[in-house]
């Protein structure tokens, strides 16, 4: 994977990854976009490995939804998200569209990075809670030398 | 003579209406919401995930609302929703090792790195009835601590000493049953899936009778882990694959005793249980039930248990397949039965007639 490919995979991780109402109060008004695609609600099968390290299987299905937008300006973006909200694809994939043209290192700060602190601080929140239950054996001396 | 019935339209409108009305009980207590159900008793919701092998909290919670708590019903609600959708792709095999765990306990190892986290358990709490929940009360805040290191594998730590069974790496493409309709002898992927898609009563029984003797596999639970893992799908239009999706799941890794065989030296033997959503009774009795059906690749003896049995394990181990079965035979059988009957009727007939003719 390139640089900008793997810039492109963390931000769309971002977007899809995001809580839909977050994603619409931080970019409320979407640009004039053709639809190419969808959006469309399906299945994505989950898969995971024997004895966690091992060989695959099919662990179970989670819903999803896609979708593939064309700016006035030609570029095309895309969006697979996780859930079943055609908004929250449809917003998704016009601003990995927009990521795309000169708007990126604006939308940068003012969608990707609230995204990333509002899931760093949820993560950060559980951890710390687990942390908290985290077992301090104390050893008890017994009687012989 | 066959006498076609129509009829019961009225009735069956008027039904629907009185369950309607049944749902919602006593319009004087206010409405459960979705958002009620999903965020507090997620437990439930969590198992509909499971079984009904479809994750999507929003839609288990309104399923479980629908059927008014009947997890069955609910179980059979989101399995009908999902033949609805399009398959989109399949994830990358989640890399549970690189889970964010909100609990991770070890049987085997009481030190071990990145230490044994209790997270939000049932265990040890009293099982006393809390009447304090009765009553609406501030919201409960859970204490914070620096998190520690990273978590590696119990059965890891045992197989750098070469220990416990391999689990040989590899990309091969699993069977899927939600495709082809299943077929034995199954092989492990596909016995995973169905368990991990199974009737937690079901493997619960399964594993407890393992426990007491039928088709003992002497288990340890070597470790259990309950976290957020990524779900990372390859985008073909792009090329490249992205984290669409987190999910929690629920991993119990066992081991077990194992003398060795002809071909295999003493070692320890795995048994491997993986669940959406928080589990953990299912996790651990997946593991025991994998463990136990592997017994033939392990050459080990067939006791007759029915728990190393494959196909009545597979065969039986679905809630839905059972429940439609079970339940079909309380629909209309009039004709069948009519028959039977006219039959009985003869066969008494026939019977009469021979003892009178008898001297």
């Amino acid at each position: 994977m390139t640089k900008s490919e793997t810039d492109r995979a963390r931000a769309m991780g971002l977007l899809a990854r995001a809580p839909a109402a977050l994603l619409e109060q931080l970019y409320p008004d979407l640009p004039a976009h053709t639809l190419l695609r969808g959006p469309e609600i399906g299945t994505v099968m989950v898969r995971g490995r024997q004895g966690g390290t091992g060989a695959p299987f099919n662990l179970g299905e989670m819903t999803a939804t896609r979708c593939t937008v064309r700016l006035g300006c030609g570029t095309v973006g895309h969006a697979h998200v996780q859930g079943r909200e055609r908004t929250h694809a449809r917003r998704a994939a016009v601003l990995d569209a927009l990521l795309q043209t000169d708007q990126a290192a604006a939308l940068s700060e003012s969608v990707l990075a609230p995204l990333q602190r509002t899931e760093a601080t949820r993560r950060d929140t559980r951890a710390a809670k687990a942390a908290a239950t985290r077992v301090e054996f104390f050893t008890l001396v017994r009687g012989e030398d | 003579m066959y006498v076609a019935v129509k009829g019961g339209e009225q009735a069956i409108d008027n039904a629907h209406a009185f369950l309607a009305e049944e749902r919602r009980g006593d319009p004087a207590v206010a409405e459960l919401s979705i958002d009620q159900i999903r965020e507090q008793l997620s437990l439930a919701v969590n198992r509909v995930m499971a079984e009904g092998s479809l994750y999507d909290p929003d839609l288990a919670a309104l399923a479980i609302k629908q059927a008014r708590g009947d997890m069955i019903e609910a179980i059979f609600l989101i399995r009908a929703y999902r033949t609805t959708l399009p398959r989109l792709g399949q994830s990358r095999p989640i890399d549970t090792g690189a889970m964010a765990a909100i609990r991770r306990v070890s049987a085997t190892y009481k030190d071990l790195p990145g230490g044994q986290v209790l997270g939000p358990t049932f265990d040890y709490t009293h099982r006393l009835i809390d009447f304090a929940l009765m009553a609406d009360g501030e919201a409960p805040q859970a204490p914070t601590a620096a998190p520690h290191g990273a978590m590696p594998r119990v059965s890891g730590l045992l197989d750098a000493e070469g220990l416990v069974e391999a689990e040989p790496f590899s990309n091969t493409e699993p069977p899927d049953l939600t495709r082809t309709p299943m077929e034995l002898p199954a092989n492990r992927a596909l016995r995973l899936q169905a368990l991990a898609r199974g009737d937690e009563g079901f493997l619960l029984s399964l594993a407890y009778s393992s426990q007491r003797g039928f088709g003992r596999t002497h288990p340890f639970v070597g470790e259990l882990r309950i976290g957020e893992v990524m779900v990372e799908l390859d985008i073909p239009e792009l090329g490249f694959s992205v984290e669409i999706g987190a999910i929690t799941v629920t991993e119990c890794e066992t081991v077990n005793q194992f003398n060795g065989s002809k071909t295999q030296p003493p070692q320890f033997t795995r048994g491997y249980g993986l669940v959406f959503g928080q589990s953990e009774r299912k996790a651990i009795s997946m593991s025991l039930v994998d463990r136990a059906l592997r017994w033939e690749e392990l050459g080990e003896e067939d006791t007759g248990a029915p728990v190393q049995d494959a196909e009545f394990v597979l065969m039986h181990a679905d809630n839905i397949q059972a429940t439609g079965f079970l339940e079909h035979i309380k629909l209309p059988h009039y004709v069948d039965f009519q028959s039977e009957l006219e039959l009985v009727r003869q066969m008494r007939a026939g019977a009469s007639e021979h003892q009178e003719a008898a001297p």
